[in-house]
């Protein structure tokens, strides 16, 4: 009973997301205001039923329903209860699901916190998200319902996949979601204002805190996807340039071009065109890359011969949204006057070259990603593309950007004068060189040029955002504390952002130069250095667990002074359902180093394992930029000049 | 041309250097970071490159598995499409869920010895899994050896 209620929820959203979708168009077309009225009540419709339909799927979840085909594949009764909730999203249908709820959830935010626009515009904005909408619940009715029965029912489920049995799998895919989806609101905006033909600044400032509230999610998302591959997979890497990593990379990097862009655009009403393509430009990648992950084009482009459903409506889909939003583009864009003058040398220009920077990084990691399944459909080869070509290209693209971004606080809009800047500059990029080049020697005393290059910009970066912020807040006559607070909420949002860049560029450049990995048979009483620090294997004992039997090991880590600083306990779990073994690495986490043991396997005739030890120098500098980057863009989205301009707006509609 | 025209041309022209540069860097890296996929049946036939990177793949053959005495850490095992098998070397710890009889990928060069030394191998973590390379390996190695048969009955 239940499941047929969802699968009904389904429908009546998917018919309020075609009201949605349709009516308000036309009646913004034609002037009729109470067509137009129709966006705000039908999208918070679609949110309550899709809300509906996704509670729905999960009591069926808790209530182990196991004649539903979704959750017989990706649940069973002896699944811990978080993990039958979380499984709503582990699997392609519910993604889907996942998705689509949390595009008609943005959709309702929108009709919240609108009130103060001019109503053509948001009813066009709401149409949008309804089209969208409609694409979305037509794939899920028509090819991927995850209430469809299971006849006969099955006994038990077959049970969630254990690499997805973890906390941070918990969380990761809304995050991720929720961050890809975001990036709907400036992308409907834009279709709207292009329908309209006029751009201006108050789009601009209303697009800001919406894209960086969805940028925040996409950067948490991928961050605790990365750390989970880290702790979780095994071998202790946190980036693989994976094709399904770099799905959800690509609309990052192109949704922090169009973040700069719309700055630009509201302070200095410039790159108008050019927001609109980098709007178009995030969100179609966005959907590409949900694609790319669920449509299972990358297991084989051939799955999509077998089952060509899927694969032709999505092509489809993603033709007509990337087709038809570029064909307005190419309509609209000329009527759309260019703002503001500004000198070649402003930060005008900068952010330019930045944006440039970020297009061109964003298109290397499209071709090293798409290239092999072009070249594999096209029956021309099966190759592969690894992590060096990424590597080859991205640094070099992303060293002279990074190097750039410290002129970002001090640069001023409009003209500038190099000499200027250098002169206000040059004793921090000496004191970067300096302490940049000479941090990798005094902590691990070897370096490489790539190493001190990077560990220089990462510094550079640092120190230009404090000098920034100790000029600021030290210039104020009302003393420290008014000097800090007289800082902008967006300027002190930028400080903080690429401050977390710098460190978490510290942290990428550290743990890639000075990780030490070893693959080691170990038995009890061995003991085995890494990094400085000794790793003694006490023992091993088997132990019974919800789902699954585990051998967990006992592993004591002392420092070179002979001092236990941790005690690991790595397990190799056997998950009896799947009948799947799962490595469950051990990590002690520390602000300069990570100690990781994870189990390999037993080695036959002996009572000896092989082991991963392995010492990681700062990589939680990785996870720490990242948080402090969201931060900024928490502070960017927060700042109270866009509720300042909403109550204005509302009281100037006063009568 | 204004002063302020030529400002906007050697900025254009310095994005358009930095597009070509990016661009060139690029097909660089792609030409060197390709790595072809070859099945054990062209190995065996030489078409597969000496000491020089590249994907081979297939099931793994039962009974085939060995580790070395010793450190216990380098492995030997063959993996076949049912028509030719080549001996993969490996030293460290195999994936989760590799099994003889599975269908692994591995990346590494071929030896003069004929030993293929892979840097790494990959079983994807689901059961039922195959790669699609061996998959299709498998398929031609599986013509190819009911060939065979029929030449050998004739």
């Amino acid at each position: 009973m239940i499941p047929e209620l969802g699968n009904f929820a389904l429908m009546i959203a998917l018919s309020i997301a075609i009201v949605q979708g349709v009516i308000p168009i036309i009646g913004a077309q034609r002037g009729i205001s109470n067509w137009m009225a129709l966006a705000r009540p039908a999208a918070q419709g679609q949110f309550f039923f899709l809300l509906l339909a996704i509670i729905l799927l999960g009591v069926s979840f808790v209530q182990d329903d196991f004649s539903v085909r979704y959750i017989a594949s990706n649940s069973n009764s002896q699944l811990p209860m978080i993990y039958k909730v979380s499984a709503i999203w582990g699997g392609h249908e519910g993604s889907l699901l996942l998705w689509t709820f949390m595009l008609s959830m943005w959709g309702a935010g929108v009709t919240w916190f609108s009130k103060s626009l001019p109503s053509i515009l948001t009813s066009r904005a709401i149409a949008v998200m309804g089209l969208v909408g409609i694409g979305f619940l037509l794939f899920l009715l028509l090819t991927s319902n995850p209430f469809d029965r299971l006849i006969p029912a099955a006994v038990d489920g077959r049970d969630l996949n254990p690499l997805l049995q973890d906390p941070g799998l918990i969380i990761h895919p809304p995050l991720l979601y929720m961050g890809y989806v975001g990036f709907v609101v400036p992308f409907a905006f834009v279709i709207a204002a292009l329908i309209d033909g006029h751009l201006d600044a108050t789009w601009a400032r209303w697009s800001r805190p919406w894209t960086a509230v969805a940028w925040v999610f996409l950067t948490l998302g991928i961050g605790i996807g990365s750390w989970w591959a880290y702790y979780e997979l095994g071998w202790g890497g946190w980036w693989f340039w994976d094709p399904v990593e770099n799905a959800s990379f690509m609309p990052w990097l192109m949704g922090t071009a169009l973040l700069h862009s719309l700055a630009v655009t509201e302070k200095r009403g410039a790159f108008k065109v050019w927001t609109v393509l980098l709007a178009i430009f995030t969100f179609s990648l966005s959907l590409l890359g949900t694609f790319l992950v669920r449509s299972g084009v990358l297991v084989s482009v051939h799955a999509f011969a077998a089952d060509p459903s899927r694969g032709i409506f999505i092509l489809m889909f993603l033709g007509i949204v990337i087709g038809g939003s570029l064909a307005l583009y190419a309509w609209r864009a000329p009527m759309i006057r260019g703002g503001g003058k500004f000198d070649s040398f402003s930060r005008e220009t900068l952010l330019l070259v930045n944006n440039v920077l970020l297009v061109v990084a964003t298109l290397t990691v499209l071709i090293g990603t798409l290239y092999p399944l072009i070249l594999d459909a096209l029956e021309m080869g099966k190759i592969s593309v690894g992590p060096p070509y990424f590597d080859a290209v991205f640094v070099p693209i992303m060293l002279p950007m990074s190097f750039l971004i410290g002129l970002s606080a001090v640069i001023r809009w409009k003209a500038d004068k190099p000499k200027r800047v250098f002169n206000e500059q040059k004793i921090t990029l000496l004191a970067a060189m300096v302490i940049g080049f000479s941090l990798p020697f005094l902590i691990f005393n070897e370096t490489s040029i790539q190493l001190s290059l990077s560990s220089a910009v990462a510094v550079w970066i640092i120190l230009t955002m404090l000098q920034d912020f100790w000029n600021r807040s030290s210039s104020n006559k009302g003393g420290f504390i008014n000097g800090v607070r007289s800082i902008s909420r967006s300027h002190l949002a930028m400080l903080v952002a690429h401050t977390g860049l710098g460190i978490f560029i510290i942290g990428v450049g550290f743990t890639t130069a000075f990780s030490v990995e070893k693959d080691v048979r170990m038995e009890p009483g061995s003991r085995v250095e890494a990094g400085g620090y000794t790793f003694h294997l006490d023992g091993m004992a088997e132990r019974q667990g919800p789902n699954y039997t585990t051998i967990e090991g006992l592993v004591y880590v002392y420092n070179a002074d002979n001092e236990q600083v941790a005690v690991l306990y790595p397990e190799k779990r056997f998950y009896t359902v799947q009948s799947m073994p799962m490595t469950e690495a051990s990590i002690d986490e520390g602000l300069f180093r990570d100690l990781y043991v994870a189990m390999g396997e037993p080695i036959k005739n002996s009572n000896a394992w092989a082991m991963r030890v392995y010492y990681k120098p700062f990589i939680q500098w990785i996870w720490m930029g990242l948080l402090i980057m969201s931060l900024g863009g928490v502070l960017a989205a927060t700042d109270p000049r866009y509720r300042k301009i909403v109550r204005r707006a509302r009281a100037s509609q006063q009568p | 041309m204004t002063p302020k025209r030529k400002k906007r041309l050697l900025l254009v022209l310095l994005i358009i250097a930095a597009v070509a540069g990016a661009a060139t860097l690029m097909m660089k890296a792609l030409n060197e970071n390709i790595n072809l996929f070859y099945s054990p049946t062209e190995v065996a036939a030489g078409k597969a490159p000496l000491g020089h990177t590249f994907r081979l793949g297939g099931l793994v053959a039962e009974g085939s598995l060995n580790r070395d005495a010793g450190d216990g850490l380098t492995v030997h095992f063959d993996v076949t499409d049912e028509a030719e098998t080549v001996t993969i070397a490996y030293t460290g710890i195999l994936p989760d869920l590799f099994r003889e009889g599975q269908g692994i990928v591995a990346l590494g060069k071929l030896g003069s010895n004929g030993i293929f030394v892979a840097d790494e191998v990959l079983a994807k973590h689901d059961e039922n899994y195959m790669p699609p390379e061996v998959a299709e390996a498998l398929e031609e190695g599986h013509k190819q050896s009911i060939e065979k048969m029929k030449g050998a009955t004739q």
